[in-house]
């Protein structure tokens, strides 16, 4: 993408940093931040998919075994919650931390004090959360999309807590999110100019703006959850006037860019790692970027085919069904652009490719899936199914998950300094590329035949499929400790990797050394 | 716990904001760093501009959708004969489909509010060319009579939930038309607070010899962030109170 002439660098000479808990406390370096967001990320990953694994346990046989429906319930919701915003959109983030000032060939994040407090308030948010499930009558139970009057009239009293914990990580995502716009529209070396960037940077740059367009969206809705809740307020009570469907457009408004804010990081990863492992350019660069801000735009005009059962107009259903199955467009067109890549490149399959690669093939399976979704008649037999589930498991599992581990992969060398484990990373890919569809794949059947999601118990015909899909979970559980052995044996040593640890990469985070220096381009490089 | 939060919470933004100042007043922030501030400040507003969005968006909803389709319009003829029949479908809505009455607020007292607010931006914007043209004495009265009209808006409006509270029975609890009420109006003066309160240590900064022509991002931040206010207070007037 840009061949660089760098001045030499003098980061060894003043390399030095602040020790122990300071250091971490205190922090206004990019690199430091990145990796508290992935580190608290993959800690979350790890909360969250436990709480996976109790779903799973209790859906192993029909009846109730081990846990109550009400805790059955609060495993549910605090699984989504837990992976949405404390997985998932924190380890973009710290991506986005560690790569975006290195790629753009800025020397920091544009606001790196707003920087440190957007991530340390977001751990106190998660331990608010996660004490509200030891309050009398337990945590949040109303599933992560807290839909009235589920979370108003019939929520116990965890909900006040539920409420700060979204806000404080709702101002999180807005402050992360207006550093990375800024560093990425302010802070570019001379000469990278818009065309240049490298995808990840564009599709974060869109993230960012998705995330400020619709974050304050949830502050606002969870607003009035609380009044109604606490105030005696009625937005969402139809004997005061209000709606309870009301609470879910706006929640759903803020929703369905979500679900991009979700994707559209993966997508700049997975730009980012193909044209590398297939040693040849990407295919497409600028239909990449426009279509990114297609998904982007569209996304606004989507959100209401999550409630196509609610009762809408025809005339609505209808509109909302077209622009969805739109997205589809701009979609296909990167998936297609992925494919062109590869063709007739010289590839190799190092984990990070392998990764990718099933990103390419399951995320379209969870694509295709909401295309099938999209469409209104079919949704009314699809609606709150474990078809619904299946769908967005493989998006955001086998896409978004799978396009953050290929991230820490492709990177890792960069930030330890050390390659990983090719043969451990090998058979961590392998076991969680089975294991993933084992768990995913036959939850489209039971959806298809009517098996309803959100319930701990079902019927007996269903239960074959859910033993199967139980056992995939376990397996896929387990094998992410692989990763977790993996990461930290690299972080502790291994080969030394060059500057440049992959053969075909580009841009200007492979020109300085590995690991990376605490500070990087203090004079901005010259991109050509 | 939740208070020691609290205090934490503001001897950090104190370090913090005066680390800033202190390092602003050094000379330390090259034009790069002034246009990161800006830029940052203006996101900020974009979020703010969404966050009220969607409190309207809620206004919109409840007004020609929730409501007339309580009272049978679309494809709902059956809800209203079922569950409400006597209930009528008008805004504002003062009777709920429950039977909670109310009165409507009038638009007397917001309209002089209106003019206040107004009139602080502008007074805001003789403090803005009286910074740039270095006249100082403009500055500090012009910047102290914007705070006091604010001061002011933010007393009326106290006055205005005391007469909805106590003669007219506009309560938080009294259906749909009083909800959103309250959350734009409710919202918007939180927002008017947190503009004084900006404006407030600007005031302080500039009694003390800060900012010069040229650099007073503080100033310009604050500025920005009363307009935005005042814009936001048109659109509630327009569509809470009049229309």
């Amino acid at each position: 993408m840009s061949t660089v002439t760098t001045a030499d660098h003098h980061d060894e000479h003043h390399d030095h940093k602040p020790t122990g808990i300071k250091r971490w406390l205190f922090t206004t370096n990019h690199k430091d931040i990145g990796s508290l967001y992935l580190i608290f990320a993959l800690a979350m990953f790890f909360l969250g998919g436990a709480m996976a694994m109790v779903i799973r346990l209790e859906l192993f046989q029909p009846g109730l075994q081990f846990v109550d429906p009400q805790f059955f319930n609060q495993m549910t919701t605090m699984h989504g919650l837990i992976m949405v915003f404390g997985a998932v959109m924190p380890a973009f983030t710290g991506l986005a931390n560690w790569m975006i000032p290195m790629m753009i060939g800025a020397p920091d994040m544009a606001l790196p004090r707003m920087n440190n407090w957007s991530f340390w308030i977001l751990p106190f948010a998660f331990l608010i959360l996660i004490i509200s499930m030891f309050l009398p009558g337990g945590g949040p139970d109303f599933g992560w999309t807290f839909y009235a009057p589920l979370s108003t009239t019939y929520s116990n009293d965890s909900t006040a807590l539920f409420v700060f914990a979204v806000h404080i990580m709702g101002i999180s995502s807005i402050m992360g999110a207006i550093n990375v716009i800024v560093t990425i529209v302010n802070m570019r070396a001379p000469g990278m100019t818009w065309m240049k960037l490298p995808l990840f940077v564009w599709t974060w740059l869109i993230t960012a703006f998705l995330l400020i367009m619709v974050m304050p969206v949830l502050a606002g809705v969870v607003t009035m959850v609380l009044t109604d809740k606490y105030f005696a307020t009625s937005f969402f009570d139809a004997a005061g006037g209000g709606d309870p469907v009301l609470f879910q457009h706006i929640f759903w408004f803020f929703g369905h860019p979500e679900v991009y804010i979700m994707i559209l990081p993966a997508f700049g990863i997975v730009s980012a790692i193909v044209p590398t492992f297939a040693r040849k350019k990407l295919f497409g660069y600028a239909s990449m970027v426009y279509a990114t801000a297609s998904i982007a735009i569209l996304s606004f005009l989507v959100w209401a085919h999550h409630m196509f059962t609610t009762g809408m107009p025809v005339f609505a259903t209808l509109f909302f069904m077209y622009t969805t199955m739109l997205i589809a467009v701009p979609t296909g067109v990167k998936v297609f652009n992925w494919v062109a890549t590869m063709w007739r490149g010289a590839m190799t399959f190092e984990v990070p490719m392998m990764f990718a690669l099933a990103f390419i093939v399951l995320f379209t399976i969870g694509g295709l899936s909401g295309v099938m979704l999209a469409i209104t008649p079919a949704d009314f037999q699809y609606h709150d199914t474990y078809f619904v589930v299946a769908h967005f498991h493989y998006v955001l599992v086998s896409g978004a998950v799978f396009s953050i581990v290929a991230a820490v992969y492709y990177w890792l060398p960069k930030w330890t300094g050390h390659m990983y484990d090719e043969k451990l990373g090998q058979l961590h890919f392998w076991c969680s590329l089975i294991s993933v569809n084992l768990l995913f794949f036959p939850m489209h059947f039971v959806g298809l035949a009517g098996m309803p999601r959100r319930i701990p118990d079902y019927a007996l015909q269903f239960a074959d499929f859910n033993a199967f899909v139980s056992v995939g979970g376990f397996l896929f559980g387990l094998s992410q400790l692989i990763f977790l052995w993996v990461v930290i044996k690299c972080a502790r040593g291994g080969e030394k990797a060059p500057a440049k640890p992959w053969e075909g990469a580009e841009g200007l985070e492979w020109e300085v050394p590995s690991p990376a220096p605490y500070h990087t381009f203090d004079t901005p490089p010259q991109v050509k | 716990m939740f208070l020691l939060g609290v205090a934490i919470l503001f001897v950090m933004l104190y370090g913090w904001f005066k680390n800033v100042v202190d390092e602003s007043m050094a000379g330390l922030y090259s034009p790069q760093m002034d246009r990161s501030f800006k830029q940052g400040m203006s996101w900020f507003i974009v979020s703010e501009i969404m966050f009220f969005a969607a409190l309207i968006g809620a206004l919109f909803y409840a007004r020609f959708i929730a409501v007339p389709w309580l009272g049978g319009a679309s494809n709902n003829e059956m809800t209203g004969a079922i569950l409400w029949p006597n209930f009528e479908a008008v805004w504002p809505l003062l009777t709920t489909p429950g039977g909670t009455e109310t009165q409507a607020m009038g638009w007397g007292l917001p309209l002089i509010n209106t003019m206040i607010l107004v009139t602080s931006s502008v007074t805001l914007h003789f403090a803005h060319t009286g910074l740039e043209q270095n006249k100082r004495s403009q500055l500090t009265g012009m910047l102290l009579l914007t705070l006091i009209l604010g001061v002011i808006f933010l007393g009326l409006q106290g006055y205005e939930y005391v007469l909805a509270y106590r003669d007219l029975g506009l309560r938080l609890d009294s259906g749909i038309y009083g909800n959103t009420f309250f959350i734009l109006t409710g919202f918007h003066g939180m927002h008017v607070f947190l503009g004084a309160l900006i404006l407030f240590f600007v005031l302080l900064r500039v009694l003390k010899g800060h900012f010069t022509p040229e650099k007073h991002f503080a100033f310009q931040a604050g500025a920005w962030y009363w307009h935005f206010v005042d814009v936001v207070w048109i659109i509630v007037f327009c569509l809470v109170y009049v229309f």
